[in-house]
């Protein structure tokens, strides 16, 4: 999803609590500004979707952290604001209740798992004990050795 | 939400808090990246957030080019790098590193390797040849995992060129007994299918049987394939429709294994995906929608859980049932679906459900009335993206009786909006409506006013959306503006009153403060008072020149605009008073440094005083004939030759230029001074270039296509010179471009559209008047929004008769393009080839492994008849069209919900012995020569719209006909053809005289770009005596082939000529095998199909040639190379070496 589009990254921000932001994703520093203060506008009661330029961003919250992807106008947003629900129930299952810390120092880690969920702007695959399979085969080797 | 949800929402604050976390602290005090993020969380300000990336990253660098440097610790690197330029800062030392870990390192460094060059690299980036190496042994290594890691790289990013190096490898993990590698090498085929379609062209099959994996992971992988293909060619899967169904049967039964569940919903994002592939396999199809109804209905039934996720399956349905053939049981469901969204009190809901009802508004605007208030609701919305999409709505419903009051509140958001986006969209949209409907004239009450679309509300609307949209617009808004203002309607009357109007608006405007309005406006302005303010009698030019003046003299006044201004006076200084302010202008402006701005001011100085000279130049209420323009600027060929006489080098376009410095580059081994005299001598008599082409760039441009082993030196010599040259050369050829645009500017183009006749107009200014009861105010501004709506929705949805909606007839501006899909029948001709295609589709050679798997269906080879009639021949076949390729290919009219039933189409029945009839009407030139088949492209009420294309030695004619099947005559029956990739020009028109005859159309086509496809798109549009004009839109596709060539030429000059040509492919084809010589069959039958002319053949390798129409060659070497057919093309022409190999691809695949 987030459409075939090339012009849609997904980006994955954190706001710690002094509201200062970082942003991970592609480097476009300007942009990922943007967006996130744009999100951070936003109030409670209105909708989790809002246009920025020509993307619409679906975001959800979850205390400081704010997840948010880019979407076109074709794409069906509800869908994807439970996609993003389901990633942090498989970051959840695997760093056994996830903190934003556990984001920020397994960067490498949410990136592989982030992989095999989505490509190509594509959902390819939600099962969450498939996704998280051949990172934990990566654990055991790197336990192994 | 659900309890699951609501449980983390409420568990995560307390998680978040940076002491609670042991684990995390433990791991940030030991590492580096723990140092590094806990200083970046401790800065302040951006300005020390800067210097300690640079000392994190010179550390770093540092790190990783050392030698002692292990591969632990690498990966550690590589994660902080990946860090740093996640913040913004560029770590490209650390690239190469990447790719080294990738390539040594084992399991997770490994895999960092791999994430960090997806994370760092682009898809065009060089160094990702570095990978390719690395990918390919991964592929092969016996671990698992590292296998696993290759193919999830090569799903995300892999060279174009380098794919065949790792197609066989990436096939063969196809049948793998790990799900897991037979689901990635799924989709790392569909990245190929992404980026280069032609290259696993020939594995199609194996898609099917991915489809059909006993494993539903890879079943869903290859889901991703169809889509995309199905978007592209919906016509070729129609017989999967029943395997799609099943499979979506099976998942909304709860037949997967429970771990695909999402909060006990089965498999959700795959329905969505199904449901999509659905809603495209059943477009336009009765028949492949009748097989999905059932479990339409089922998944609707089944969604009726309480949570999100149920609803975007919902919301997926909803779209699908309104997309495909209508069923009344199903759209009554998905009404009530939408009206629950509608009205939740959950703000998601509400918005989805505004988007669904945009969605299916076109084809049952009583929805919109069911839910009026709900809408009002929305408009005064304080979610603003709430308030956006009503009004994305309201701009589909729009007729003649609520465009005013849509366009008022469309402006009333503009003047709120901050964001430019938003308001270059909306200024769009405004400026579309208000130009569709300036005059024709409904009138209708609304408390006490009567709201016209009529001149004076087009002028007013236009002026909102002009000063508020700043100098943001698009250019095509005021040029489309001002092209409707000197068109004008059809009532001279009418004409006058609009342009006076308009006038006279300006001028007050010009008169009050002008510092706010944007740059477009004024220039549009500046034309206007210029062109139309001797319509006004009480308007004396001097006033206006006055005006104008001061427009000048401000500062913020761009000189684009001063431009326009001058050129404005221009028009209007007669009188002694007016010359002498125009002489006072010229002066000022004579010496500008702006050259056109000094262009300008010498016009108006010289025409000013010579007021004979200005009236031939500037005749004012000019003819509305258009002027010719001379785009080969043929009156300059006397010059051209006389300079090229003197010694000067023909011109040459500036990218040929720099090609052949490029070359010259490579080539420069002579000392410099002898070149010189050799070039100008041979210059002069070298490559006659079409002399209509402007040559300017003088001697000094040294041809090196022909000097290149002796001349390059002198372009090396010139080069500061010659850039000089042929910069100049350009600039006076775009100099007398425009001089002759200048003087077209005035003139009128031809005119576009047909306008309803022009009734009295009604002129009231457009004001809301506050009543006292908000709600009645409400009820009283959904009448008037919903009007045109509510008085006819029981009468008719389609246009059948009586008043009628209009339709979004421009098709190029954004969003409502998907609006005109009611009318707007896309019907893709069905050709020799493409029907083969569908045949080796529909019928893979293995088709018992489908059969025995148990979600396909045992309908694959139902279409089989249709493609056999076609099987054979390739252009020499017969206009007979038999009763199923007819009915396949003309679409039942969409959008007609319940109304279908009640209204047989008549014109079904006739199909057969038009298409037989149709052919003795091609004109006696065209009717011996080769023609496609004679394919209906839409059926209107009163036409039916037939195509064929004929190949005729030197060009493709492609000949429309158009049947009066009605018993009325039709009038003003207009064609516009129009396509990006192909030349379109009108041979001739035979306009129907009488009640069901046939007019035929004849236009011949050129290529401009080639593509695998081309396709046009066309409108047409008539009138019958009594009723709205009608529009609809079809399109027509031929394959390329059509448009090729033998091309007859020696050895030799092939040998030039492949050395001349830059673009060029490469790939591996399959030889035929069929007893006799394998090289000559295979050329053989590409002789055949493809229509290409056999240079030489020498042993194992064949040479042929053929050319694009009008002489654009292409050359294609072959070569047998361990069993398969080497091939490579050439050709100058960009793009047509890939289509072709296409092309022949598909031909062998078809023998």
């Amino acid at each position: 999803m987030i459409s075939s589009h090339d012009s849609l990254r997904l980006f994955l921000a954190a706001a710690d609590n002094d509201d200062k932001v970082r942003v991970d994703g592609e480097p476009r520093a300007a942009l990922e500004a943007d967006v996130v203060r744009c999100c951070l506008s936003r109030k409670k009661e209105q909708c989790s979707f809002v246009d920025h330029r020509d993307v619409r961003l679906v975001y959800r919250q979850y205390a400081a952290l704010y997840i948010v992807v880019g979407v076109t106008d074709t794409e069906n947003e509800l869908s994807i604001y439970e996609l993003i629900h389901n990633f942090v129930e498989v970051l959840d299952k695997y760093f056994s209740r996830v903190s934003e810390l556990d984001i920020m120092f397994n960067l490498e880690r949410v990136h592989v798992i982030l992989d095999e969920m989505i490509q190509n702007g594509h959902v390819v695959e939600t099962n969450k004990s498939r996704v998280l399979a051949p990172l934990h085969a990566l654990t055991k080797m790197a336990d192994a050795s | 939400m659900s309890d699951v949800v609501e449980k983390t929402l409420t568990a995560l604050p307390s998680l978040l808090s940076l002491d609670s976390q042991p684990g995390a602290a433990k791991l940030s005090s030991t590492s580096k990246l723990g140092n590094l993020i806990r200083g970046i969380t401790e800065l302040t300000s951006k300005h020390e957030e800067e210097k300690l990336i640079h000392r994190e990253l010179a550390s770093i660098k540092e790190q990783v080019s050392s030698p002692n440097t292990s591969m632990r610790q690498m990966k550690e690197l590589m994660v902080r790098a990946i860090y740093c330029e996640s913040l913004g800062y560029e770590a490209s030392f650390s690239y190469i590193h990447a790719i080294k870990l990738a390539q040594q390192g084992t399991g997770l460094e490994k895999r960092v390797g791999y994430l960090a060059v997806s994370l760092f690299l682009n898809e065009n980036h060089e160094l990702l040849l570095l990978l390719v190496n690395t990918v390919l042994k991964d592929l092969q290594s016996t671990n698992l995992i590292e296998v696993c890691m290759a193919l999830t790289v090569v799903s995300q990013m892999f060279p174009k060129d380098m794919i065949p190096a790792i197609l066989p490898l990436v096939e063969e993990k196809l049948n793998h007994p790990k799900e897991i590698i037979r689901r990635k090498a799924v989709l790392a085929l569909y990245k190929f299918y992404l980026i280069a379609p032609n290259q696993v062209q020939h594995i199609h099959n194996k898609f099917r049987k991915a489809l059909c994996d006993k494993d539903p992971g890879v079943m869903t992988a290859s889901l991703h394939i169809y889509l995309q293909m199905i978007q592209e060619n919906a016509e070729g899967y129609k017989d999967l429709t029943a395997s799609f169904v099943s499979i979506l049967k099976q998942v909304v039964g709860g037949k997967l294994p429970i771990d695909f569940n999402y909060h006990s919903v089965p498999a959700p994002w795959l329905q969505i995906q199904l449901i999509r592939i659905l809603s495209l396999l059943g477009k336009n199809d009765q028949r492949t929608s009748e097989i999905m109804y059932e479990v339409l209905d089922e998944s609707l039934r089944r969604a009726e859980m309480n949570h999100n996720i149920t609803y975007a399956i919902l919301y997926e349905c909803v779209k699908c049932i309104y997309t495909i053939h209508p069923k009344s049981d199903l759209l009554e469901k998905a009404a009530k679906c939408i009206g629950n969204f509608v009205l939740s009190p959950k703000i998601n809901l509400k918005y989805l459900g505004l988007k669904a009802l945009t969605y299916v508004i076109q084809q049952d605007p009583k929805l919109a009335l069911q839910h009026q208030m709900t809408i009002i609701e929305c408009l005064d919305h304080p979610d603003l993206i709430i308030k956006r999409e009503t009004l994305e709505l309201l701009f589909r419903i729009t007729n003649t009786q609520n465009v005013v009051v849509i366009v008022e509140k469309m402006l009333e958001f503009l003047r709120m909006s901050t964001d430019d986006y938003t308001t270059i969209d909306l200024v769009g949209k405004v400026a579309e409506l208000a130009e569709k409907y300036p005059s024709d004239c409904v009138c209708f009450s609304y408390k006490n006013y009567t709201y016209a679309p009529d001149n004076e509300w087009f002028i007013e609307t236009m002026n909102t959306v002009f000063s508020l949209s700043g100098d943001t617009m698009q250019p095509d808004i005021p040029n489309s503006f001002l092209k409707l203002l000197s068109e004008g309607f059809e009532s001279v009357e009418e004409d006058r009153k609009l342009r006076l109007f308009a006038v006279d608006s300006y001028v007050t405007l010009l008169k009050g403060e002008t510092g706010k309005l944007p740059q477009f406006f004024l220039q549009v302005i500046s034309w206007v008072l210029g062109e139309y303010s001797h319509l006004s009698e009480e308007l004396k030019p001097a006033t206006v020149l006055e005006l104008l003046q001061k427009l000048l003299d401000r500062k913020q006044t761009s000189s684009e605009t001063k431009s326009w201004a001058l050129m404005a006076m221009t028009k209007l200084c007669e009188g002694r008073a007016g010359v002498s302010v125009a002489q006072q202008v010229s002066e000022t402006y004579i010496s500008s440094m702006d050259t056109v701005l000094r262009q300008r001011a010498q016009e108006l100085q010289h025409l000013s005083q010579d007021s004979e000279l200005r009236a031939r130049v500037l005749p004012r209420d000019a003819d509305l004939e258009p002027l010719e323009v001379d785009s080969s600027l043929s009156f300059l060929d006397g010059f051209v030759s006389e300079a090229l006489a003197a010694g000067a080098a023909p011109y040459k376009p500036p990218h040929q230029r720099q090609e052949e410095l490029s070359q010259a580059k490579v080539l420069s081994l002579e000392p410099y001074g002898l070149s010189l005299p050799i070039s100008m001598s041979s210059c002069s008599i070298a490559d006659r270039q079409s002399p209509t082409l402007l040559s300017m760039s003088s001697g000094l441009s040294g041809d090196s296509t022909d000097l290149s082993h002796k001349g390059g030196s002198t372009t090396l010599k010139f080069e500061g010179v010659k850039r000089v040259w042929g910069k100049e050369g350009y600039l006076a050829q775009k100099e007398s471009v425009e001089e002759a645009v200048q003087v077209e500017a005035p003139s009128p183009l031809r005119s576009t559209s047909q306008q309803a006749e022009v009734v009295g107009s009604h002129s009231q200014t457009p004001t809301l008047t506050p009543t006292p009861e908000p709600e009645q105010e409400k009820q009283q501004l959904a009448s008037s929004l919903f009007f045109g709506i509510s008085s006819q929705s029981s009468v008719c949805l389609m246009g059948k008769s009586g008043p009628t909606p209009q339709r979004f007839r421009r098709k190029a501006k954004g969003q409502s393009s998907s609006s005109g899909a009611t009318e707007q029948m896309s019907n893709s001709v069905v050709f020799t080839s493409t029907t083969v295609d569908n045949l080796l589709c529909n019928n893979p050679p293995d088709s018992t492994i489908t059969s025995e798997v148990d979600v396909s269906s045992s309908k694959h080879t139902s279409e089989l008849p249709q493609g056999l009639t076609a099987a054979n021949g390739t252009c020499d076949i017969e206009a007979e069209l038999t009763d199923s390729d007819l009915k396949g290919s003309s679409p039942p009219l969409s959008g007609d919900n319940g109304l279908e039933n009640a209204d047989p189409d008549p014109h079904e029945n006739l199909d057969k012995p038009q298409g037989v009839c149709l052919s003795s009407h091609l004109p006696a030139e065209l009717s011996g020569l080769c023609r496609s088949e004679i394919t209906p492209l839409c059926t209107l009420q009163n036409l039916d719209l037939s195509a064929c294309h004929v190949h005729r030695e030197d060009t493709i004619v492609l000949v429309v006909f158009i049947t009066n099947s009605s018993d009325s005559a039709v009038q003003h029956i207009r064609l516009d053809l129009d396509s990006e990739l192909l030349e379109v020009s009108c041979v001739s028109e035979s306009p129907a005289k009488d009640v069901r005859s046939v007019a035929v159309y004849l236009y011949s086509l050129t290529v401009r770009r080639p593509a695998v496809h081309v396709e046009l798109a066309g409108t047409v549009s008539y009138q019958v005596p009594v009723g709205t004009p009608q529009t609809a839109q079809f399109s027509y596709k031929l394959p390329l082939t059509a448009f090729i060539r033998p091309l007859t030429v020696s050895t030799e000059e092939y040998g030039t000529m492949w050395l001349a040509f830059s673009h060029d492919t490469k790939q591996n084809l399959t030889l035929i095998n069929d007893g006799q010589e394998p090289l000559v069959a295979t050329l053989n039958v590409l002789r055949k199909k493809l229509q290409l002319h056999v240079v030489e053949v020498i042993g194992v390798e064949g040479i042929l040639a053929c050319k694009l129409l009008q002489d654009q060659p292409c050359l294609m070497h072959f070569r047998v190379h361990e069993g398969a057919l080497a091939v490579w093309l050439r050709s100058p022409v960009p793009d047509l070496p890939d289509c072709l190999i296409y092309h022949c691809q598909r031909a062998l695949q078809e023998h």
